[in-house]
């Protein structure tokens, strides 16, 4: 076991066990966004860059601080390691830079984009990010491909998180026909020769998407999640384990997806029969709605001020500061 | 003209065949090693010599060695870098080019130094003709019996084989290397594990530079200590510069480290000044990575003291006034040199070699680019300035590899010294864009 502080809190932790993990069971507003790090996927993270902290002392046995900002995702704790993240203005500094570098050429079309609402982008831009921007150029822009009938690939919002390249690797193993082409900010995700993805897990590439670069094409322009409802059901499935939600507008099915925890993070992989064959209630026993985090504005069908790290955000529009005034925000951890 | 311990015979007609470089003395370290030293020995000479690392970072290669993670049972690899991609850089090319055998030699030495049964030169793709070259020498080097089962009698075994890149800059960085030895994408990793712990096939692995390599003969025929007598401080032995840029002599020197850079540049030993008379404006002393330095504090220290070609000397001052030695890619520039032109080509360069892994430098080497090249062309504003010394601090440090601060220094380093050229192009957007510029009465734009 090791013991670690992290932004003054201390908590025990496994030995190996990721300093980002670490701060997760600690929970609440402390703990460091992670864009392209994903628990169940194996040799994910350290790529976004949006996870950085401050290693204040290393550990008991070398005290010393770490020269650079670490990845929280892939740096395993020691004993007596010190760690600043909301604590550091460093850090914050530094967050509020990734923002700017993962939007400068992002299309910025959310109100088109399916994922709008429960974009890990957006959430990590609003809460980290700045509303200006300093980039003058020509956003960068991809030749569409087509990868299926059940999957849309859209690439100019992509972060190049490699999620769906591990998903690919580990969920439907020995299948992988796409991958990461290109170098630089050229790099794309591609299906060689446009191959089409075909297995039957490859519908979990969507679930592990933090931004619309990945979505369903069962469920393309249908409806704003917000104004979906999720339910938790089950059914007995040769495949997989079954176990889903459903997002209902009305008496209709629109979408089933994987269950996500808190930090967006599917534990039970489904197959695609069930994600996109699946649409009538009949096919379904139903558990009960599925649970939404209060900050998210899919929680109660409609807008509600989101939980906020207020020291982290310095420059909200002078109306949304009023509001929150009035209105103060929900306070978690 | 100082010692030369790695291209004393380089001009030799037929050095790269196995017979000519035995009779001038080559495989005698082997010879020493495998017969009266033990491996530990050998480290320990290494380290003694206080040779650094020159592939640009200048880490103790001794001290690299010794942090080698030895595990019962799994074999260990030695893997050399040459994968010389700096631009500015191509003292390997030349070595690997004119003395393969001195590389397998110090292959042969180091692995068995480090105890690796099987080693590997990761070369450059685009050097597809070198590879041949030291293809033809590992052949010699196995039907003479230095490689193979049993070297020499010693009970030592050694497979060494030579793999070309695809011609990326970024599998210079050793754990890009790697990734790309085992056949996949040539994405750098997540450090820690480091390759010492695990590297190539997730096992112990150390990654050295030719040039380091090659210095391993030396030491061992001639004893580290003896090694260390050459050189200033703790800048030991002999180093390999490759001259470029607006010199009249450019080329591959070998210099004694400590060697004043005002006589590197203008003696007619080495670079014999600046070419068509002018003078010099500013050099780059270690490959384009390194911050640009101008003409006073490259000659001179901040402090005034005259500045050496060594490690501690060149980077004398931190960043502010001082730069690095790095991998001895030293480029001149003349006073008709453009710097934002020249910055802009830099960060063409890194732009288009980023692997794209992750987000600073995937999106910031792209936006540098599209700044500076705004600024050349006579689009800029004020605000680009220091936007560029923004975009570089937030690359800087915040990346996976080092690639992403090689992006950020040149641009940063040139804004810092050269800033009244930059308002220049701002100030008078369209002058400067044409050609026939003239910036402080001298034609920067022919």
């Amino acid at each position: 076991m090791a013991k670690i502080t992290f932004d003054g809190i201390e908590v025990e932790v496994p030995d190996g066990t990721t300093i980002l993990n670490a701060a997760r069971q600690i929970g609440g507003s402390i703990v460091p966004p992670a864009m392209c790090y994903y628990t169940p996927l194996k040799g994910s993270g350290g790529k976004c860059r949006a996870c950085l902290v401050r290693v204040a002392a290393g550990s008991t046995k070398d005290p010393r601080p770490m020269p650079k900002l670490v990845a929280s995702c892939v740096t395993p704790v020691q004993d007596g390691m010190v760690v600043e993240n909301t604590k550091s203005e460093q850090v914050l500094d530094v967050r509020k830079g990734i923002v700017e570098m993962l939007l400068i050429n992002h299309p910025l079309d959310c109100p088109v984009c399916d994922q709008a609402g429960e974009c890990s982008l957006q959430d990590f831009a609003f809460e980290h990010g700045v509303s200006t921007t300093r980039y003058q150029e020509e956003r960068r822009t991809f030749e569409k491909i087509d990868i299926g009938p059940l999957i849309q690939l859209h690439m100019t919002r992509c972060i190049l998180c490699y999620r769906c390249v591990y998903t690919a690797d580990q969920i439907a193993k020995g299948d992988r026909v796409h991958g990461v082409l290109g170098r630089g900010d050229a790099a794309e995700i591609g299906t060689y020769i446009e191959n089409i993805i075909d297995n039957d897990f490859s519908g979990n590439v969507i679930d592990v998407c933090p931004v619309g670069a990945l979505t369903d094409k069962t469920f393309r322009f249908k409806q704003r999640v917000w104004f979906t409802k999720p339910v938790n059901a089950h059914r007995d499935c040769p495949k997989c384990a079954g176990n889903v939600t459903l997002w209902y507008k009305g008496k209709d099915v629109l979408r089933v997806t994987g269950r996500k925890d808190q930090y967006g993070e599917v534990k039970e992989w489904i197959c695609n029969e069930c994600r996109f064959d699946k649409k009538e209630t009949t096919d379904w026993t139903i558990e009960g709605p599925a649970h939404i985090e209060r900050s998210s504005v899919i929680s109660a069908n409609h807008y509600e001020l989101p939980v906020l790290n207020q020291s982290v955000i310095a420059d909200l529009p002078e109306s949304t500061q009023r509001d929150l005034e009035k209105n103060p925000p929900l306070k978690l951890g | 003209m100082g010692r030369k311990l790695l291209t004393e015979h380089i001009n030799v007609e037929g050095i790269d065949t196995f017979e000519i470089y035995r009779k001038h003395g080559g495989y005698r370290s082997v010879e020493k090693a495998l017969k009266t030293m033990t491996p530990d020995e050998v480290v320990e000479e290494v380290k003694k010599s206080g040779l650094r690392g020159r592939g640009g970072a200048g880490f103790p290669t001794g001290m690299k060695w010794s942090f080698l993670a030895k595990p019962e049972g799994v074999p260990r690899y030695l893997v050399c870098n040459a994968d010389e991609s700096e631009p500015g850089t191509f003292k390997d090319r030349q070595l690997m080019s004119k003395l393969p055998h001195l590389l397998v030699e110090g292959m042969i030495t180091s692995s068995y130094a480090l105890g690796a049964n099987t080693s590997y030169i990761y070369i450059r793709g685009e050097l597809l003709y070198v590879l041949r070259i030291l293809e033809k020498a590992i052949a010699e080097a196995y039907a003479a019996g230095f490689l193979g089962k049993n070297i020499l009698g010693s009970g030592y075994d050694l497979d060494l084989h030579v793999h070309p890149g695809g011609g990326a800059y970024i599998c210079g960085e050793e754990t890009a290397l790697l990734e790309s030895l085992e056949g996949k994408r040539g994405n750098p990793r997540n450090k820690p594990p480091f390759p010492a712990v695990q590297g190539l096939y997730a096992r112990p692995t150390v990654v050295n530079n030719v040039e380091s390599i090659a210095a391993v003969p030396v030491i061992v025929n001639d004893g580290g200590e003896e090694y260390a007598k050459i050189g200033v401080g703790r800048s030991t032995g002999t180093k390999l510069f490759s001259a470029c840029g607006h010199l009249n002599k450019p080329g591959i020197y070998e210099i004694e480290l400590g060697l004043p850079v005002e006589e590197f540049i203008y003696s007619d030993e080495y670079c014999g000044g600046i070419w068509k008379g002018r003078d010099l404006k500013a050099v780059v002393a270690g490959g384009s990575s390194v911050p640009i330095l101008p003409k006073e504090l490259i000659l001179k220290t901040a402090a005034g003291e005259p500045r050496l070609m060594s490690y501690e000397s060149l980077s004398d001052g931190g960043f502010v006034t001082g730069t690095m030695l790095g991998s001895g890619g030293f480029i001149a520039m003349d006073e008709t040199t453009c710097i934002v032109r020249n910055t802009w080509s830099f960060s063409r360069f890194y732009h288009h070699e980023s692997c794209g892994q992750c987000s600073p430098c995937r999106e910031g080497t792209g936006w540098l680019e599209k700044v500076l090249h705004r600024l050349e062309h006579g689009h800029g504003h004020m605000e680009d300035i220091d936007l560029l010394v923004s975009v570089a601090k937030q690359i800087e440090g915040n990346t996976i590899c080092p690639l992403g601060e090689a992006a950020a220094w040149p641009v940063a380093a040139a804004v810092r010294h050269f800033r009244d050229e930059f308002e220049w192009h701002v100030t008078h957007a369209k002058e400067a864009a044409q050609p026939g510029a003239v910036y402080q009465g001298v034609l920067v734009r022919a």
